[in-house]
């Protein structure tokens, strides 16, 4: 049975962790440290570089910060940065969470602010020990999906299998989110056709149209020199191969970064900010797209991969699903599941994505994914900009109302 | 049949006019393609695809039954196709030597 950590909210966790975030890269040496001198896997390191501030970025952080992974969380801020530290810490000062802001221009300095940092988090430590635990089904979890370093055998054994596994997890009463609309151009009209309504079917043509305007206007799409490395020759072959990811049930709505899907079933993450490019490319990297998945409240991502991506994530943990079988001979200790069986003929798609799924209860029971014992816990947050979901986005939202 | 297991390649869609390499593919290695032995004329890496038909410039490649871009040098059955050969009918893509200038519509 799967124990977790039930949250004011109503949410419950599948970790307790401890956030620091830093809130400037100038109070990101700082954090860092706090982080390092308490030397335990659950104090995690999240944070936001720039001094500008950021609607986006101040309601990531807020929902980063009052996730059900998250137990406590420390706040260190310069003093002089643009960031509503106050907000930040009253969102969680309102979810019933420890929370204390450190401000180093404030506590003298460096070193006297790492002290009370370490000191802080050893008290949050005790304090959130003796959380509530309760029972939690899968129909508790929201499931993400991405894939990174994808290559040819992506679309023929990962990303399939975790589409099983989705439509799986679907009946069974979970949350599941994709995302990255780049990675789908080419996959619109076949997508469409999935929406639970036809107005939403409109929504999501429109939103891959957005998608492929932005990646046009910044001179390159989603697609990475590895990708061809490894057989990819297109953006509509990738495409098609991670789209293999959502599996087959009804798309039940799109959401926006740090919008939490208002039900169970499958959710279209729509990461391309909306207006004209303003701040850059819509997703740095990987994990650019896994932060933004947790701020929409996912407890594990699924993160498939043919040339073989390391990461992990603060928050929540990642399960490796690696798609081709020559990079899990060569990398083996970084991946949970090898999907490249498939490719010999040693595995069926639904066998891998019955594997997927017993892994997932197992991580959602404590046990810890391969990323999250190696220490991997990469986070990163930049500049964005958008505008609220339609209301054709999100039909189920409107039956409930 | 090109997608029993003891083969190297894979057909993913009925529709398609090309197959996937189950495994790396050496240069002269005999492939069965539709009933038909063709040398494989390079080495061809696990992931990558083939043709399954003579293909010319402007013929849309189909793999998992739907369109992935097109030809834009003659291709023959055996034949990798790849960058060298074939384009995305929405963004080019880049590679590690590309400054992103050639990419622009």
């Amino acid at each position: 049975m799967m124990i977790g950590y039930q949250r004011s909210d109503g949410r419950k966790g599948i970790r307790n962790v401890i956030v620091v975030a830093y809130l400037v890269e100038c109070a990101h040496h700082v954090a860092r440290r706090i982080v390092d001198v308490s030397a335990d896997m659950d104090v995690h390191l999240i944070g936001f570089p720039g001094c500008y501030p950021n609607e986006y970025s101040l309601r990531i952080m807020k929902n980063l910060c009052v996730h059900p992974n998250v137990g406590g969380v420390l706040i260190v801020s310069l003093g002089c940065e643009g960031f509503n530290r106050e907000a930040l810490h009253a969102a969680v000062a309102a979810s019933g969470r420890p929370v204390e802001t450190l401000v180093i221009q404030e506590r003298g300095g460096t070193a006297s602010t790492i002290a009370a940092g370490v000191k802080a988090v050893a008290a949050m430590k005790a304090a959130i020990a003796n959380t509530s635990r309760v029972p939690i089904g899968l129909e508790d979890l929201v499931i993400a999906t991405v894939c990174g370093g994808s290559d040819g055998t992506s679309g023929m054994t990962a990303n399939p299998s975790v589409g099983k596994c989705f439509d799986r997890l679907v009946a069974l009463g979970s949350t599941c989110i994709f995302e990255e609309t780049g990675e789908l151009i080419g996959c619109e009209q076949i997508m469409a056709e999935r929406a639970v309504t036809p107005a939403l079917g409109e929504a999501i043509t429109a939103c891959v149209a957005k998608a492929s305007h932005y990646y046009t206007v910044m001179g390159y799409g989603s697609f990475a020199p590895g990708n061809a490395d490894g057989g990819l020759t297109t953006q509509e072959e990738k495409s098609m191969g991670a789209y293999a990811k959502s599996g087959d049930s009804p798309i039940s709505g799109i959401i926006k970064p740090g919008d939490f899907p208002p039900s169970n079933g499958l959710y279209l993450l729509d990461v391309v900010p909306d207006g004209e490019p303003r701040f850059g490319f819509p997703n740095i990297n990987d994990n650019a797209e896994i932060a933004e998945l947790i701020a929409c409240g996912a407890h594990i991502t699924l993160f498939t991969t043919g040339r073989g991506s390391v990461v992990g994530s603060a928050i929540s943990p990642v399960i490796k699903i690696c798609a081709n079988p020559d990079t899990y001979k060569r990398m083996p200790d970084d991946m949970d599941v090898d999907a490249g069986r498939i490719l010999n003929g040693e595995a069926t798609l639904d066998e891998v994505g019955g594997e997927i799924l017993d892994k997932i209860i197992a991580v959602a029971s404590g046990g810890r994914s391969v990323s999250e014992s190696l220490g991997h816990q990469e986070f990163i947050l930049t500049y964005k900009s958008f505008e609220p979901v339609g209301p054709a986005c999100l039909p189920m939202r409107a039956r409930q109302a | 049949m090109t997608s029993a297991e003891s083969s190297p390649l894979i057909l993913l869609n009925d529709k398609d006019n090309v197959l996937a390499c189950r495994r790396r593919i050496h240069v002269g290695e005999t492939l069965l393609i539709d009933g038909m032995s063709v040398a494989a004329r390079s080495t061809i890496d696990v992931g990558h695809k083939l043709a399954r038909v003579d293909l010319g410039p402007g013929d849309v490649v189909l793999k998992y039954g739907v369109p992935i871009g097109s030809i834009t040098q003659p291709t023959r059955i055996g034949e990798h196709v790849h960058t060298h050969n074939m384009k995305s009918d929405y963004i080019a893509i880049t590679t590690r030597q590309s400054t992103g200038k050639e990419s622009q519509p």
